[in-house]
Parts: C-alpha cells; sequence; structure tokens
C-alpha cells in the first residue's frame, strides 16, 4: 500500500522528497498548535544539508517529524515524506504503520539526538546499546552476541574511539565528545542512507567539536550517507553542509547552496543571522543585532511572519505571505529560493545586503 | 546609591561597535590601564579540591586583574579552571593560597563592613536565566531585592522607580510592562536582562559574567552584549568575561585583553587584536583554528593544528614538565617534559611556552 512505483517525476532521484508537510501538536482536547509549515524539500543521495533558524523556529520538531519520532503529542496531519528505500521501492514515512515503520527506522534513517548525555539508558553499558539496536533490527535471525560486539568495535574505530575501554563503559563514564562519537557510531550501526543529527557538537568543547565535525566529513565521503543536520551554528553549516535551509516560524524561508546562502542570501532574516556571527579571525566585524524574537505559533502575524522585525518590510509585507519562490533554477535539489517580497528587488541587492 | 542617573534616550542610543576599532583610541586605552589601578586583583590564586582520587588542582595559581571600564576575558575549554577563576574573584570560594584582593585590600580579611561593600560592588552574572532568577518571584522583586535589602531605597515608590530605571538601562521596555512578569512568562534573553538589571542594581564597579551569553540565541547574544558594552563604556563597570565562545570574546573584549585557561593555568595573555589574530602559543593557535567560521570559503581553507592527542590530561595525574606537551605539535623532547614553562613577557604579551618564547 505504501509501496508506490517510481514513476518519473521532479524527485526523480531524490533520496528524501518532502512534500507540503506539516507537522504539530495537541495541546489540549481540541487545540492544536502547527509548529511546522508547509516544508517542501527534496534531498539528493549524498548530500548534506543543514537546517538553521533560531530556537524555537520548528528545526528540531521538522527533523523529528521526518522520522516520525515526535513525542505523543505530535502530528504529521498533512503532506508527504517520500523515502527511497535500499531496495528502490519508495515509501511515504508519514503513513508506514508501527511494525514498518519501526524497521523503516535506523536500517533506512537514523537519527542522532540533541544532547548526548540524555540519548543513552544511563543504565546499560555502550555494549548493551549496540546489542539492543542490532536485535531490535535484525530480520529472523537472531545474531550471536559476540558477532555484535565485534561488528560494534569496528564502528566505535570508524569514529576513533577504544572499543576495549568504550564498550564495557556506562555512559556516565565518558567524556562528553565520546559519547557524541558513540552515539555517532550507533546511528551508523545499520548502514543507514540518511542520519539527522540534531545539534551534533553544541556543548561539546572547542577542540572536541573539530575532532567530530572533521570525522563526520570523513565518514560521509567514505559511507556515501546522506545528512540533514540541525544546528544554530552557522559555522558548522559552513563547514559541513552542501546546503542550507533557513527556518523561521516554522517555515522553510530560504533555501539554497552553502554558497547562495553565506554570500548571496536573499532573505534579511538569514542575512541578519549571519552577520550576528563575524568570523574568528581577522579584523573586527561588528555583528549586528536582530532585535526581538520569533513569534508566538499561536499568534502568527499576517503576511510574512518576520516582517515584524524586518529592517526591509514595506507594506506590502504585512498583507500577503510571500511563497518560496525559484530565484537561481538548479537540479538536484540545489536551487536558491527565498521566501521574500523583495527577493528580486535588484537595487537592494545590488548594494550588497549580503556579507563582504 | 542609584545616583548615577543616566538618561534613557542616550541609553538607548544604538552603539556602532566598540570604539577601539580605531587605532588611536587604542593607544588611549593602552595608557589608561597603565592609569588606574586594578579595582579586582588576583595574587597567586590557587584552588584545590581535595577529592578520593586525590588532589585536584582546578587552578594552580593565576595573577589577573580587572580595570575599571576594561574587559578581562578567559576563555579556554571546560574544566580548565574558568568558573572556580571566577568564583573567586567574586569570594564565593577561598582560594587555598594566593589572595583575591579589592581595591588592595585582601578580601579574606576584611572586616563585616568591607566585606558588605566588596559584595554590592562586585557583581555576579550566571550562564543560565533559567535557573538563576526565583521563578516565584517577579521581575520587580528580583531586581529590587538588593535595593531594599542594603537599604538603598527608602519606600516601595522609590524602589519601583529605581527598578524600572535599571530595567530601562538594560533595554526591557516599557519596563513598567516587565515589573510583574514571572520568569517564565519571559524568553531566555529577557530572563538574561532582567539578571543583568539585578547586578546593576548595586551599581557595580566589577561584573563577573561566567558564560551569561552562551544560552542565547545569537541574535539575541549581540543586543545583550552591546548593553553589557554600554555598562562598560559609559558607567566604567569592569569586567571579568568569561566564555568559550571566541567570536564573543573577541568581540566584546577587543579593547581589553584575554587569557587563555589550560588546565588551571594562564597559558597566554595579551591584548585580544594580539592573542586572537596572531596567536603565540601553540594551544591558542590550537583553539583558534579549530573555530568553525561562519564563512564556507575560510572554513574550507583555513589551516587547522593538529595535536597529536585529543586527550586532556587529568588533572589528578598531570604530566611532568608542560601540561600540554602530550598534545602539543612544536614539543621539544628534553625540554617540554622536564621543565613547567612559566608565564614570561614576549612578544607583547604573557606567554608560557619554552619553544615560543624563544624564537
Amino acid at each position: 500500500m505504501n509501496d508506490l512505483p517510481t514513476a518519473p517525476d521532479p524527485s526523480e532521484g531524490a533520496l528524501l522528497s518532502v512534500r507540503g508537510v506539516d507537522v504539530g501538536y495537541r495541546t489540549g482536547r481540541r487545540s492544536h498548535v502547527t509548529a511546522v509549515h508547509d516544508v517542501s524539500f527534496d534531498l539528493h543521495p549524498g548530500q548534506s544539508m543543514a537546517l538553521v533558524g533560531e530556537s524555537g523556529c520548528g528545526k528540531t520538531t521538522l527533523g523529528l517529524g521526518l522520522l516520525r519520532l515526535l513525542p505523543r503529542a505530535g502530528v504529521v496531519p498533512k503532506g508527504e515524506i517520500l523515502f527511497r528505500r535500499k531496495d528502490g521501492t519508495r515509501v511515504d514515512v508519514r503513513t508506514l504503520e508501527k511494525e514498518r515503520l519501526r524497521r523503516f527506522r535506523w536500517n533506512e534513517a537514523a537519527m542522532v539526538f540533541q544532547g548526548a548525555m540524555n540519548a543513552f539508558n544511563p543504565v546499560l553499558r555502550i555494549e548493551d546499546h549496540f546489542v539492543d539496536t542490532f536485535r531490535a533490527h535484525e530480520g529472523g535471525r537472531r545474531r550471536p552476541r559476540k558477532e555484535i560486539v565485534e561488528r560494534s568495535a569496528e564502528l566505535l574505530e570508524m569514529v576513533r574511539l577504544d572499543p576495549s575501554r568504550v564498550l564495557r563503559s556506562f555512559p556516565h563514564e565518558l567524556s562528553g565528545g565520546m559519547r557524541q562519537r558513540s552515539l555517532i557510531a550507533l546511528a551508523l550501526a545499520l548502514e543507514p542512507q540518511l542520519i539527522i543529527l540534531d545539534e551534533p557538537t553544541t556543548a561539546l568543547d572547542l577542540l572536541t567539536q573539530r575532532s567530530i565535525v572533521e570525522r563526520l566529513a570523513e565518514l560521509r565521503e567514505e559511507l556515501r550517507f546522506s545528512m540533514i543536520f540541525i544546528t544554530h551554528d552557522l559555522g558548522l553549516a559552513a563547514e559541513l553542509a552542501d546546503r542550507v535551509g533557513t527556518m523561521y516560524a516554522g517555515r522553510l524561508i530560504e533555501t539554497g547552496t552553502t554558497g547562495d546562502i553565506f554570500y548571496r542570501s536573499r532573505h534579511p532574516y538569514t542575512t541578519a543571522l549571519i552577520n550576528s556571527v563575524p568570523p574568528v579571525v581577522g579584523d573586527l566585524h561588528v555583528p549586528e543585532s536582530l532585535p526581538g524574537g520569533p513569534p508566538s505559533l499561536t499568534s502568527l502575524p499576517p503576511g510574512c511572519s518576520f516582517a515584524p522585525r524586518c529592517s526591509l518590510a514595506i507594506a506590502d509585507c504585512t498583507t500577503g505571505r510571500p511563497s518560496l519562490d525559484v530565484l537561481t533554477p538548479r537540479g538536484e535539489g540545489l536551487s536558491h529560493a527565498a521566501a521574500c517580497l523583495r527577493a528580486t528587488d535588484a537595487e537592494l541587492h545590488a548594494e550588497g545586503v549580503s556579507r563582504d | 546609591m542609584i545616583d548615577r542617573t543616566f538618561d534613557s534616550t542616550t541609553s538607548r542610543a544604538p552603539i556602532d561597535g566598540p570604539p577601539g576599532a580605531d587605532p588611536s583610541a587604542r593607544g588611549a586605552v593602552e595608557d589608561r590601564i597603565r592609569a588606574e589601578p586594578p579595582v579586582l586583583a588576583l595574587k597567586g590564586a590557587r584552588q584545590i579540591f581535595k577529592t578520593p582520587r586525590g588532589e585536584v588542582p582546578a587552578v594552580a595559581g593565576v595573577d589577573l586583574e580587572v580595570r575599571p571600564g576594561e574587559v578581562l576575558c578567559l576563555v579556554g575549554e571546560s574544566g580548565c579552571g574558568k568558573t572556580t577563576t571566577a568564583r573567586m574573584a567574586a569570594a564565593l570560594s577561598e582560594p587555598t593560597s594566593g589572595s583575591v584582593l579589592y581595591r588592595g585590600k585582601d578580601v579574606s580579611e576584611m572586616d563585616r563592613k568591607e566585606r558588605a561593600a566588596f559584595r554590592r560592588s562586585v557583581q555576579y552574572i550566571h550562564q543560565d536565566p533559567y535557573a538563576s532568577l526565583n521563578p516565584v518571584r517577579t521581575v520587580y522583586s528580583t531586581v529590587s531585592a538588593g535595593l531594599r535589602r542594603h537599604k538603598l531605597v527608602k519606600d516601595a515608590k522609590e524602589a519601583r522607580r529605581a527598578t524600572i530605571e535599571l530595567l530601562e538601562r538594560v533595554d526591557l521596555t516599557p519596563a513598567e510592562d516587565y515589573l510583574d512578569k514571572y520568569p517564565h512568562q519571559m524568553s531566555g534573553g529577557q530572563r538574561q536582562r532582567v539578571a543583568v538589571a539585578r547586578a546593576l542594581a548595586m551599581n557595580p564597579e566589577v561584573i563577573i559574567a561566567d558564560e551569561s551569553t552562551s544560552m542565547l540565541d545569537v541574535s539575541i547574544r549581540v543586543s545583550l552584549l552591546n548593553t553589557l558594552g554600554r555598562l562598560r563604556d559609559e558607567l566604567g563597570v569592569g569586567f571579568l568575561f568569561i566564555t568559550h565562545d571566541l567570536a564573543v570574546a573577541k568581540y566584546f573584549a577587543w579593547r581589553g585583553e584575554i587569557a587563555v585557561m589550560y588546565l588551571g593555568k594562564v597559558v597566554e595573555q595579551g591584548a585580544t587584536p594580539k592573542v586572537v589574530n596572531d596567536p603565540r602559543h601553540p594551544y591558542t593557535k590550537a583553539l583558534i583554528s579549530a573555530v568553525c567560521e561562519p564563512d564556507p570559503d575560510l572554513a574550507r581553507n583555513k589551516e587547522r593544528v593538529r595535536l597529536r592527542s585529543a586527550d586532556i590530561p587529568d588533572l589528578t595525574d598531570l604530566p611532568p614538565g608542560c601540561d600540554f606537551h602530550p598534545r602539543c605539535p612544536i614539543y621539544v623532547e628534553g625540554d617540554c617534559d622536564a621543565v613547567r614553562p612559566p608565564l614570561e613577557r614576549a612578544h607583547d604579551r604573557s606567554l608560557a611556552c619554552h619553544v615560543v618564547t624563544r624564537e
């Protein structure tokens, strides 16, 4: 029922094709808040996409929604999440029933959760986490524990950890960086095609962060998986991503290649975010502040959600909601698109709203 | 006590970045550094924690000085002793040896009255505004608590007026709207501003800010830093500013100094532009090269320092010689693993490295 024939369409070849997805939370018997609105994008094999934005913009909700890992109150009421499985068939993750969804997760797409501290069960050794994961996803044949432990050791070596020390440890015996790496190893266990990483390096020290960023980039080269990572650290996005999507108030408001976003951003929110974090090397760039905060999801302003904070807003911005229009068409989901009425305002962008 | 009144129009004027950007101002600042005596100083301060596994020298002797209107920024990885240093500076913990001097007087030898004055003029802003504000107190109650406690206001009316003034100072406007709010009704950025207002209520000479901007979104971080920058420039508040974020350190302390800590010791200290743009200690170099730059081309072409080991040595079992030598890419056998390098003047700054100071 969920196996759709691979029909020729624009998302042909895409690993993940998200169409008009809403994600919401039930907040009461009859009340409901939509945290992510109408998100569409195609992710092609091997791509690495960063979702950036302030806290409360719906990044994590979207990430969780894609794998339907939302808490109990979360729902994905609308849209399609088409995923091409390893065997070439396509499934809509949104409508997968329970058992098939369980098998889909980790085999096809895995998640590295925010806060490595809390993602492990504190009373299980790292080894047991691996055994549990393998056992939960093996079809029928029960693999001997020894075989699983050997495979786990290989995985830990891939993330540059010493298996003899880590496997027998409890999570609290490892440092933050080691836990984060173990978590990445666990995500790679079943060779998924897609890994979603939620704030993978937040709360880690600079040098630890650097080693994880480098290892992730190398692993992606080796194993050719796709990545979606959620971050508020624009530096991380600049380094690890091929393409970036900016989210604001639950919507994707600009997408493009890393170059588009960092050098030629057309949405004033993206520009403001980038200008608020100057590089460390070189002379003093004065960061610009972006006053205010994202609007409440229950009372979004009419028109463009960013208009009340936007320095370029005009009267039209408060009446109609701009759609995510393609500015520079490219294949493989790499088009530069922005949802801003003034995105094509030649005069505005000639002056160099973007950096440099 | 709130005699340094200000008019709210100037306090809200946008700041076009730190004025120190131009070189002539820089010279002036350096003159002032020499002229002004430090308000708060740590002399050979050492903090050793006794644990079942042995003694942990969390801070192994640091000398730091905070001057009025100047910023001293402490950077380093977690566990390097930044917060312990800050706690000693605020007299929240007593150094195992060494001393903390406030206006030249040892804090541990102060009498009751002097200590009260010290407590008022050195204020601490914590990292987490979700934990540092009492959830059952309104903003008014939190901010005015110190004013009332120290009898700096006569009556409730005056307390309210003073609180409004303080809230305006930290850009929580219109202040009347915030007075009766509880912490849960505000965002992280607003809460942190309340924490700043509470510190300001005591009219401090020194603010110790321990990772005060790390929990905030980038957009809010800049505006809070600008608010703090105004306190520094207009009220002459001295800052001991602790952060692990080098971009924040660079921006906020551009006219001041950065001290880089590693395993409880300062390894490099000097004027911020020099330390950030021309780091000399191999550890500082590694830190600066490890930053993820928000610029794809720069990020891809940046030269990275490769360390020999990723593991930080255990504080209970430090290596002989230089603490950094097991990881150091330029270590020299026979020197670095034998003698601990002292912090000495070299290349216009203080450095603790055998190899670099020789150059």
